[in-house]
């Protein structure tokens, strides 16, 4: 077995590559209930996390040829990212579990030497009192980090701190 | 399928650490908590598909400009394999770097190199059905960089794999061969284990060169493996 390849940092210059419209995942036309998912991404020294990139992959609704389920947004100057998607729904757990519904979030930026893993839940989501990811992080506090809240109409705020107080939960994938 | 089989997890020492201190730019930016185990589930092991008619290739990155680009014109090539040597076919993969001077175009890159209007710095491109991967491009040059007092990145060419899963995602930089600033470099040598190290070090390959033309490197990559067996408690 040859161990996979060691990651290194996406660096500061990773816009060469950035398409804006990948932040709408609803571009090819996909029906279902669109929402915006937004939020401010920051360091250790509360300072905004320019230069970085958040990525979304969601398991649902299913990808096609009108929702891709993957997106890639800039975060700016002011630290903020934004993606227009689609509301997921129900994802199977392992077993006969059920996951309340979430987005996977990867990170990537200038100082990450590996990209981190994170997730959004919603807010007053009756599953997540039940969801095996949320009720695996014992820490009320903490559990909140991953807990997307409304911020206006069908937008959702998730505000990401890399270090420090109220530190994200980052996930061991 | 509701118990899905997990990508393994990272080799011990083939990853750098998040807290790679040498290099200055993570000490505000890594978490200090453990990352929270969790197994992986149906979000953890699906994952994005890109098709080539959508995201159109870019496999020549020296021909984005009116004329040719200046500097060395080389081919990259390699396979992308997963850890059991099998074939990762039609994925994506993205591509990006600093022109032949060692300068990015990008305004947020200040160093005092010239921008060269002929070549934009980036490639997109598919694997084949053997995981096969080729881009033209030209050799980027070393450039310093605000860690310390007088720090050169040693030229490198940045990749990102995408392969089945989310679980599987991969951003790194391939350098070339013989290059003496790679034991300076921090980024670089944050990869603890030598032997994982090497393996982002591409060597001159005459296969790949094409003759009077281009000179070629071979960069093979490896991502995540899985496990041959769906983990316990077999629910119907």
């Amino acid at each position: 077995m040859t161990p996979a390849t060691a990651a290194q940092t996406i660096g500061p210059f990773w816009h060469l590559l950035e398409e804006k419209s990948w932040a709408d995942l609803t571009r090819f036309g996909a029906a279902g209930e669109p929402i915006v998912l937004t939020g401010r991404v920051i360091d250790g020294d509360g300072a905004p996390f320019a230069d970085g990139c958040v990525e979304i992959w969601q398991s649902d609704p299913p990808t096609s040829d009108m929702f891709p389920g993957f997106g890639r947004s800039v975060i700016d100057p002011a630290g903020e990212f934004r993606f227009v998607t689609l509301k997921p729904g129900l994802v199977p757990g392992r077993g006969n579990a059920q996951q309340a519904p979430h987005i996977a979030i990867c990170i990537h930026g200038r100082g990450l030497m590996h990209q981190l893993y994170t997730r959004a839940y919603f807010e007053n989501d009756p599953l997540n009192e039940t969801d095996p990811l949320l009720t695996s992080i014992e820490a009320p506090a903490r559990r909140g980090t991953l807990i997307a809240k409304p911020d206006g109409a069908a937008t959702w705020r998730l505000d990401i701190r890399l270090q420090g107080g109220n530190e994200t939960v980052f996930l061991d994938v | 399928m509701n118990n899905p089989a997990p990508y393994r997890a990272y080799t011990p020492g083939t990853q750098p650490p998040l807290a790679s201190h040498a290099y200055r730019g993570t000490i505000r930016r890594h978490p200090l908590q453990p990352l929270h185990p969790m197994p992986q589930t149906i979000t953890e092991v699906t994952g994005p598909s890109f098709s080539p008619t959508r995201y159109k290739p870019m496999a020549d990155m020296t021909a984005t400009g009116a004329a040719a680009p200046l500097g060395e014109r080389i081919l990259v090539a390699g396979r992308i394999a997963d850890e059991d040597g099998r074939p990762v076919a039609h994925t994506m993969v993205e591509i990006w770097q600093a022109n032949a001077a060692g300068r990015y175009n990008h305004p947020g890159d200040t160093h005092d190199a010239p921008i060269d209007a002929n070549f934009h710095g980036a490639g997109r491109v598919f694997t084949d059905a053997e995981g096969n991967y080729s881009v033209q491009t030209i050799r980027p040059g070393a450039y310093p960089w605000p860690n310390g007092p007088n720090s050169w990145r040693p030229s490198h060419i940045h990749f990102s794999f995408f392969g089945p899963a989310f679980a599987t995602r991969l951003v790194t930089q391939m350098y070339f061969e013989g290059d003496p600033l790679l034991p300076l470099d921090p980024v670089f040598m944050a990869v603890p284990d030598e032997a994982a190290r090497a393996r982002l070090v591409a060597p001159l390959d005459m296969a790949i060169t094409r003759p009077g033309f281009a000179l070629g490197y071979r960069f093979d990559v490896v991502l995540r493996g899985r496990t041959a067996t769906p983990m316990e408690d077999n629910h119907p």
